[in-house]
């Protein structure tokens, strides 16, 4: 098979894989706009410490000598379920203390609050590394048994990191659709999404809701922040902003506050950026390279905000009344 | 049941509420009349825990109930079916009634969204239906079915006949009945005077905040000065 074809399914994966760690980070952002119609940006730092903890754990596990030793399937298990449970935690202890003050003020004050968060975070998360590890700036130790690729045909090659990348992201993404769409506490959270006052009326208690809503976004950042380490090794304290922005695009573009859309945001973003950054310079002969990849997620975000505001998907505007 | 005394509410400097009393016996239905900007809906929210009263109190069987939030105020037996429906426009009709069983532990809900499916079979075949897609009466009784399956014991409806067909508020009504036969206290909040006096068993009129007037619904009917400002002389 020609070369052109295997570079294409090569980018085609790469597209995919950032489109679902897109997608994962995107849904905390929707989700809490959904309940409280404010961006939390210092989401992208829950993000980030979803990582750290995998990373200090895999690093624990070789200090120790047990990498080597344990089944990499259990390995993997435990930093995903520890990135998820931690950054949940974490979430929900921004919003106690960050946000839940300020409800009601007016909406700019928490969004400052949330870039001042943002801040506070990175920064903790320097300390605390320079203090105990000496560096801030971790790589995630090899697991020999995700290096490997799988084979389809004869010319294409999918890296096992992609799959597990593809098929972590897919059982989140079923799990939380089940969870909002099947379980009583799943329809609270949209109800309390659509209605707050309402959904008091009926019994909900709200704040809590508000809570687990923190919880249930942050864990699936966590689960991408973990993700991000396993696939591209290197982090450290700012890793999150880049990667935060680009899934908040994600989240305008499938319409801000809707769960599918946050999804599909990520995903068209991620598949634009893998193409952009292999083709462009082929199609430019040259004249722009893989370095302006960036430039078009946020060409979109702007696209969009101009002529779509509410996105691909998007419907939800509290106030649009019954 | 249901024992209010001396309410202030304020919305800021508003002085929305200027000291209201009233009671609700068990298994009575209690009508609260009114103009526009009477106060009924606020005393309805102040009942409800979604405002806080300055002074006053509200007494639900010997409970103090101002200064609790709304979730508990329904676990304690109190459902308030809010003014303009207020039905999530983005979920089923079966998913809305199934926040109305918030509170519960599961046990029978199944049943009583069947006894909801009774009173109003017109739920059943849109149960899957998004309820934002609904007609105006169809959401009423969404609103009213939901409220239900809280299993109050005291049920408050804030203007359950606003927006409907003359047709449909008399089946509305005709449920209201037949679910306060079925054991639980109502308290009514109508611009319809005259069904409202026709259901209820007593009355309280409203003015700028005040109660004005009480008695019997059947003498109310016959009160000179409800003919001429509810009923049309
Ligand atoms: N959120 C609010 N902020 C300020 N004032 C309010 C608010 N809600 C109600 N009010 C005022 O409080 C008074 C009582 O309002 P309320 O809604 O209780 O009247 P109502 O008797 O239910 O009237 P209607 O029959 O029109 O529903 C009115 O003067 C109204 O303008
Ligand atoms: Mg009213």
């Amino acid at each position: 098979m020609d070369l052109a074809l295997s570079i294409f399914f090569q980018v085609l994966v790469d597209g995919i894989v950032l489109g679902f760690m897109y997608a994962l980070i995107a849904l905390g952002y929707t989700m809490v706009y959904g309940v409280l119609e404010f961006i939390n940006f210092a989401h992208s730092e829950i993000f980030v410490i979803g990582a750290f903890v995998g990373v200090e754990i895999l690093l624990g596990f070789e200090a120790s000598g047990s990498l080597a030793m344990l089944h990499p399937a259990f390995v993997l298990l435990v930093v995903l379920f520890a990135g998820m449970v931690i950054s949940g935690l974490a979430a929900m202890a921004l919003e106690r203390v960050a946000y839940r003050p300020l409800r009601g003020a007016p909406r700019l004050v928490p969004l400052i609050s949330a870039i001042g968060a943002s801040f506070f975070l990175q920064d903790f998360i320097r300390l605390v590394e320079s203090l105990w590890r000496n560096s801030f700036y971790l790589s995630y130790p090899t697991l020999p048994s995700l290096e490997k690729s799988l084979k389809i045909g004869s010319a294409v090659e999918v890296p096992i990191k992609s799959v597990l990348v593809i098929a972590t992201a897919l059982v989140m993404l079923l799990a939380l659709h089940l969870f909002v769409n099947r379980t009583r506490v799943g329809i609270a959270i949209r109800a309390v999404a659509q209605d707050p006052e309402t959904a008091s009326l009926m019994g909900i208690p709200v704040d809590r809701i508000i809570a687990l809503t923190f919880f249930v976004g942050g864990a699936m950042g966590g689960v991408a922040g973990v993700l991000f380490g396993l696939h591209y090794s290197l982090i450290n304290p700012y890793s999150g902003f880049v990667p935060g922005l680009k899934a908040f695009t994600a989240a305008v573009l499938g319409g801000i506050g809707n769960i599918p859309g946050a999804v599909l945001g990520g995903i068209v973003l991620g598949l634009v950026e893998a193409f952009a950054a292999s083709y462009l310079s082929i199609l430019t002969n040259g004249a722009f390279g893989a370095e302006y990849k960036d430039v078009f997620a946020f060409a979109i975000l702007i696209l969009i905000l101009i002529f779509r505001p509410k996105g691909l998907l998007g419907e939800k505007v509290r106030e649009e009344g019954v | 049941m249901l024992e209010v005394q001396d309410l202030h509410v304020y919305y800021d400097a508003i002085h929305a509420l200027k000291g209201i009393s009233f009671s609700v016996a068990r298994g009575e239905i209690v009508t609260l009349l009114g103009a526009n900007g009477a106060g009924k809906t606020t005393t309805l929210k102040t009942v409800s825990g979604l405002l806080r009263p300055r002074r006053g109190s509200v007494g639900l069987a010997g409970q103090a109930l101002e200064g609790l939030e709304p979730h508990e105020i329904v676990r304690l037996g109190v459902a308030h079916v809010p003014e303009g429906r207020k039905i999530f426009p983005r979920l089923t009709v079966l998913e809305n009634l199934k926040t109305g069983a918030y509170s519960r532990r599961s046990g029978s809900i199944g049943e009583d969204m069947d006894h909801v499916f009774v009173l109003f079979p017109r739920l059943k075949e849109r149960s899957r239906q998004m309820a934002g897609t609904l007609s105006g009466g169809e959401q009423q009784m969404l609103a009213i079915g939901r409220g239900l399956m809280a299993r109050p014991k005291l049920l408050l409806l804030d203007e359950p006949s606003m927006g409907l067909a003359p047709i449909v508020v008399e089946q509305i009504f005709e449920t209201i009945q037949s679910i306060n036969r079925e054991g639980v206290t109502i308290l009514l909040v109508e611009q319809n005077a005259a069904i409202a006096l026709a259901v209820s068993h007593r009355g309280y009129v409203l003015e700028t905040g005040c109660t004005i007037l009480e008695g019997r619904s059947a003498d109310l009917i016959h009160n000179d000065l409800v003919r001429q400002a509810y009923l049309g002389g």
